[in-house]
């Protein structure tokens, strides 16, 4: 079973490296994003170090968000995702693999860049590396929760904005830790760690059952 | 004739049950809704609390709770007949499920909307960041994607089956909205609804409550069969019992 895990994982991984600039959209969304708000609000520095947190996470589940929408669709046109049900071996460790990829694809750069980001919001040391690490826990949940809308809208018209619509409001405990573990750094180092323990409890729940749930979505759409 | 469990969850008889039980729903939702808005409005007291009581706008309680507690059942009815409808594969479950989520919408509208007319003169605000309100918001935005995802899948089948998955999904949502308030420090957490226990509500009050509650409960019972009905007439359209039907109510 890992064997079919790392199989799928690795494909996905080769797919994208083939169309680098698909993976580089994500990011540069997310930096932009992130840019546009001292534009908008002003830059003085005390205004931005109390929003960057918040603006920060706000950019990564848009990025994510939008990043879903490729998540089976190319695998769904050329018919790869009907042969993959077909397989004899589970849909969730394919499922599981998939989304793995995606998010080593399209979270883990967002994670990386995150610090720079901060650091034009003038947050510092303890903090940036808060915020990584609250990314780093964070951002897997939200692809492995947003496959389940990415599953469900496959092949819809309007597929992007709908799947907003269904994902965003799940999204929002991850937003409300996750942003909080960055705030609270600000203030005592200590204080993090209950915000990310339940950053950890979402990703292991979402680890066990998001999976199934897309698995189960798969089988609705594509039928 | 032999009872049997699945009886009415055939579209066709269940058409003519709802349509004999709709005005029994209709009637009780009035008559309760009546004695309700009597008894809250003129055998209650005037003010509520000690120092700093809140006047005759407290009123808006027995609107506010009773939507409120509609707006979260609903959520469970809706996901109940989702999952019947995955497990079963009955295709009432499904027309059920759809026609309540309208009626829960609506609902956790009313709630958001009697609160922010509450919460301006009680609090001072329109709107705050308070876990309930927030809660209570994404139960909102649960219903309308429920609602969209339905109506955006044009194969009926699949439409019931991924939004039926999708509510199944956001009901993790309910118990923290239920639980919200139960912090456990009110001077750590800053949430404006506090605990209360039913025995410490005056008892007129507690009475016009649960007797609006009651008729809101019987309101959603009469307004989901009517749309389950036309929505059973929409897709067994061409059947030979809907043209019977539609033959017989045409002459009466």
């Amino acid at each position: 079973m890992f064997g079919t895990f790392l199989c799928i994982l690795r494909r996905d991984i080769t797919l994208a490296m083939r169309r680098r600039t698909d993976i580089l959209t994500t990011l540069f969304f997310f930096i932009i994003v992130a840019s546009l708000f001292p534009l908008g609000v002003g830059s003085e520095k005390e205004i931005l170090r109390f929003l960057g947190p918040g603006v920060v996470w706000v950019a990564a589940l848009l990025a994510s968000m939008l990043a879903l929408e490729r998540l089976f669709a190319s695998d769904y046109a050329d018919g790869t995702l009907e042969q993959m049900m077909l397989t004899p071996q589970p849909l969730s460790v394919l499922v599981l693999g998939k989304v793995c990829a995606h998010w080593l694809l399209t979270g883990l750069p967002l994670v990386l860049i995150a610090p720079l980001i901060g650091l034009q919001y003038g947050l510092e040391g303890q903090t940036l590396a808060v915020m990584a690490a609250a990314l780093l826990v964070g951002t897997p949940v939200l692809s492995l929760v947003g496959s389940i809308g990415a599953a469900l809208t496959l092949g819809l018209r309007g597929g992007g904005i709908l799947l907003s619509l269904l994902v965003l409001p799940l999204y929002i405990p991850v937003l409300v830790y996750g942003s909080g573990a960055v705030t609270v750094s600000m203030i005592d180092l200590a204080d993090v760690q209950p915000f990310m323990a339940l950053l950890g409890a979402f990703l292991i729940l979402a680890l066990a059952f998001s999976p199934l749930a897309t698995a189960a979505a798969l089988r609705i759409s594509v039928e | 004739m032999k009872f049997h469990w699945f009886h009415f969850s055939s579209p066709a008889t269940f058409y003519g049950l709802a349509g004999r039980m709709i005005p029994w729903f209709l009637a009780l939702a009035l008559v309760t809704g009546v004695v309700a808005l009597y008894w809250g409005f003129f055998e209650t007291p005037d003010q509520l609390g000690g120092s700093n009581p809140q006047k005759e706008y407290y009123r808006i309680i027995f609107v506010h709770v009773g939507s409120a507690w509609m707006s979260m059942w609903l959520y469970l009815v809706l996901a109940g007949w989702s999952a019947f409808g995955l497990v079963f594969n009955t295709r009432l479950s499904y027309m059920m499920a759809v026609s309540v989520a309208p009626t829960g919408a609506i609902f956790t509208f009313l709630a958001l909307f009697t609160g922010s007319f509450w919460g301006r003169p009680s609090w001072g605000t329109w709107w705050d960041w308070d876990p309930r309100l927030t809660s209570e918001l994404i139960l909102f935005f649960l219903y309308v994607g429920y609602l969209a995802l339905h109506s955006a899948i044009d194969d009926a089948r699949r439409a019931d089956r991924a939004s039926a998955l999708l509510a199944i999904v956001g009901l993790v949502c309910v118990p923290i909205i239920f639980w919200s308030i139960n912090c456990p420090d009110p001077n750590q957490c800053a949430a404006l609804h506090q605990r209360s226990s039913m025995g410490s509500i005056d008892g007129n009050i507690l009475f016009a409550m649960l007797a609006l509650t009651f008729s809101f409960w019987m309101y959603s019972f009469a307004t989901s069969f009517m749309r389950v009905r036309r929505i059973i007439l929409e897709r067994e359209a061409g059947t030979t019992w809907v043209n019977e039907q539609l033959e017989r109510e045409a002459q009466t």
